[in-house]
């Protein structure tokens, strides 16, 4: 791992494309605000005839991840810290983290980081916002701290229309302890605490977040997307930015929920555990935006797009 | 011509990019690195297919896959 700094990227496929991009990292650390600057100035690289069109966004720490192969935090680490790039959030972000897989965020994204009691991620933001409120502050939660200890702390937080963003990470089990059933389990799905798969009977329904959290007063956004394929992947960062947004124009609480694979816990390769999101997941938390208010941002003027006037913010 | 550079150290073998590339040049190498995967790759002769697409860098899960992308004058491609 701390070779990684190093980087002896041995493709022999691309030797001349090695050798300039070590030259790129090298320079980098030295001069990272240069760095910044060149990739503000320009949006993106160039070398000769060639631009570089994906690369890891500044906010993300270039390190490897604890993450299991083909694990989906990967991505949504990704793209938090391209969206702080790209909306200019970066240095003015407070994150609070939570307990799961993801708790070890403050290492991968560079933003001062809070980590907070399981399932407490949304109180320990609110005080974050209300104490400084000029700062973007955001919440990153799987479904076993959000969905089950933090249900009470979620739902408020959002009726209450706290200034923050919330990302919601859905993979359908409880991660980093094992793979015990979550509330957001598929019926049928076996876990180590259903071995026989989820019983309705026994255990109730999967929980949908996204519309529970959609039908609450301070809720200005909230959106369900997956990352299992490359076209729901960039249509979930979509809906991020505006999640992300909800908070900047501050309209109110922003929710973003992401249907993820966990490859380990529901032990299959990673290939086959985003085509279980496609098969079995998408069919049961349908995609797509749930909650969509407009406004200036002051008491009462939230309405559905498209309401000449109207309520304050009990749209859909 | 476009191409990709995967960070080799950084691959863990998941193989989601070999999914998603329409032009089906990814596949997994023999290489094996320090983490202990089997690293992905694209055959020397078939880099000059790649798009340019960025399909294969928005899956990767660990940031693995850098994109270059040709500017103008895609025909020889
Ligand atoms: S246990 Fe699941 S959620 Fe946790 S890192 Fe591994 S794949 Fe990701
Ligand atoms: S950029 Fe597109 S065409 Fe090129 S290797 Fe990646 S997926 Fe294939």
């Amino acid at each position: 791992m701390a070779k990684a700094k190093t980087a002896p990227k041995a493709a022999p496929a691309a030797t001349a494309a090695a050798k300039k991009t070590a030259a790129r990292k090298a320079a980098a650390p030295k001069t990272a605000a240069q760095k910044a600057a060149g990739q503000k100035a320009a949006g993106q690289k160039t070398a000769g005839d060639e631009e570089l069109v994906f690369t890891r966004p500044d906010s993300l720490v270039d390190r490897a991840t604890h993450y299991c192969p083909g694990c989906h935090h990967g991505i949504a680490h990704r793209m938090v810290a391209e969206l702080l790039d790209e909306m200019d959030l970066a240095g003015r972000t407070v994150a609070a983290s939570s307990i799961g897989c993801s708790v070890f965020l403050y290492n991968y994204i560079k933003a001062d980081t809070v980590e907070s009691p399981h399932g407490r991620a949304p109180a320990v933001a609110t005080g974050i916002k209300r104490a400084r409120p000029d700062k973007f502050v955001f919440t990153y939660q799987g479904d076993g701290d959000l969905a089950s200890i933090g249900m009470a702390e979620i739902m408020h937080a959002a009726n209450r229309g706290e200034r923050i963003t919330v990302v919601f990470v859905n993979n359908t089990v409880y991660g980093m302890t094992g793979g015990q059933m979550a509330p957001t389990t598929l019926i049928g799905q076996k876990t180590t605490t259903c071995p026989g798969g989820r019983c309705k009977d026994n255990e109730g329904s999967p929980i949908r977040m996204a519309e529970i959290i959609s039908q609450l007063g301070g809720t200005a956004f909230c959106a369900r997307g997956s990352l299992d394929s490359v076209k729901n992947i960039r249509q979930a960062k979509k809906y991020m930015r505006q999640a992300f947004e909800a908070q900047t124009k501050g309209l109110g609480f922003g929710f973003v929920e992401l249907l993820s694979g966990c490859p380990t816990n529901w032990r299959l390769s990673p290939v086959a555990a985003n085509k279980r999101i496609t098969d079995e997941m998408i069919p049961y938390f349908p995609l797509g935006v749930y909650k969509e208010l407009e406004g200036d941002g002051t008491c009462g003027s939230l309405i559905a797009p498209g309401t000449a006037s109207g309520g304050a913010g009990e749209g859909k | 011509m476009s191409r990709i550079l995967v960070t080799e150290e950084r691959c863990k073998g998941c193989l989601l990019c070999t999914t998603v590339c329409p032009v089906s040049i990814i596949r997994q190498s023999e290489r094996i690195n320090q983490q202990g995967y089997k690293v992905a790759e694209v055959g020397a002769d078939d880099m000059g297919k790649c798009t340019g697409c960025t399909s294969c860098a928005t899956i990767c899960p660990d940031m693995a896959i850098e994109v270059w992308r040709s500017k103008k004058q895609k025909k020889v491609a």
